[in-house]
């Protein structure tokens, strides 16, 4: 595993979609499944920026990401405002242009992208998101 | 991200370049929104040459797509919507939202 600590800001998430990114190519992941485990970490990272860190400047992101067997993990810890994705509505994705709904919709796509994704709080604002894409 | 905007008799065609994420989303938005306040509501996005769009620009068509589409006086539609973005368009339900276009002529003519 690798980490690296990020500055939870909107500009860092070309470095953390790089991060995720390089990992993934070296481990054999195709360019599809790249994009698609970069897409996930971003939507990751940013509602760890806008929601748990919502109003907090000098917020910190760390992210572990490492192959395993066939599967890459991604972890990230945030000290922010826990919240849980799981308990977050899923957009409803039949719905006319006017009831579709704004949010949601990036904790739909790491669902949808990712084989595994874990949510844990620990006591003293220590939240902790798991990620992990199998190879086909 | 790198936004160009050229307007044509009967719709303006807004070309987008780049990533759009969370950081340059509300530099489309604001691009889209200035399109729209300057009475301009039929819009071909051209994104042929866009590397990357998160849920962020997702959301920046869709409130934009609203805005169009009101009273019918117009709405968005995609041109040239490169393979992976599509992907995550269709897993979010969108590709229903907008109609697309395999051409930036065929998706000017349509209006």
């Amino acid at each position: 595993m690798q980490s690296v600590q990020f500055s939870a800001k909107f500009e860092f998430l070309d470095e953390i979609r790089e991060f995720v990114g390089e990992i993934a190519r070296a481990g054999g992941f195709g360019d599809k499944d790249v994009y698609n485990i970069q897409l996930a970490s971003d939507e990751a990272a940013s509602n760890i920026i806008e929601h748990a860190y919502e109003g907090v400047s000098d917020g910190l992101l760390e992210i572990s990401c490492g192959m395993r067997g066939d599967a890459i993990t991604i972890i990230l810890v945030d000290h922010g405002e826990s919240f849980d994705p799981s308990e977050i509505p899923l957009p409803d994705l039949k719905a006319d242009l006017s009831d579709r709904k704004i949010g949601g919709l990036g904790i739909f796509l790491m669902r949808k992208l990712m084989d595994e994704v874990h949510y844990e709080t620990r006591p003293n604002k220590n939240n902790i998101l798991t990620m992990i894409k199998r190879k086909r | 991200m790198e936004i160009t905007t050229q307007e044509f008799k009967h719709c303006d065609l807004i070309t987008i370049k780049g990533r759009v994420d969370s950081a340059t989303a509300p530099q489309l938005a604001q691009a889209l929104e200035s399109a729209n306040e300057n009475g301009k509501y039929k819009l071909v996005v051209d994104i042929q040459a866009l590397e990357y769009m998160s849920s962020a620009g997702f959301r920046a068509l869709l409130a934009t797509q609203r805005n169009c589409k009101k009273y019918n006086r117009g709405e968005i539609v995609l041109a040239n919507v490169p393979d992976r973005i599509r992907e995550a368009l269709e897993l979010a339900g969108f590709t229903e939202l907008f109609k697309t276009f395999d051409d930036t002529l065929a998706a000017v003519g349509h209006f």
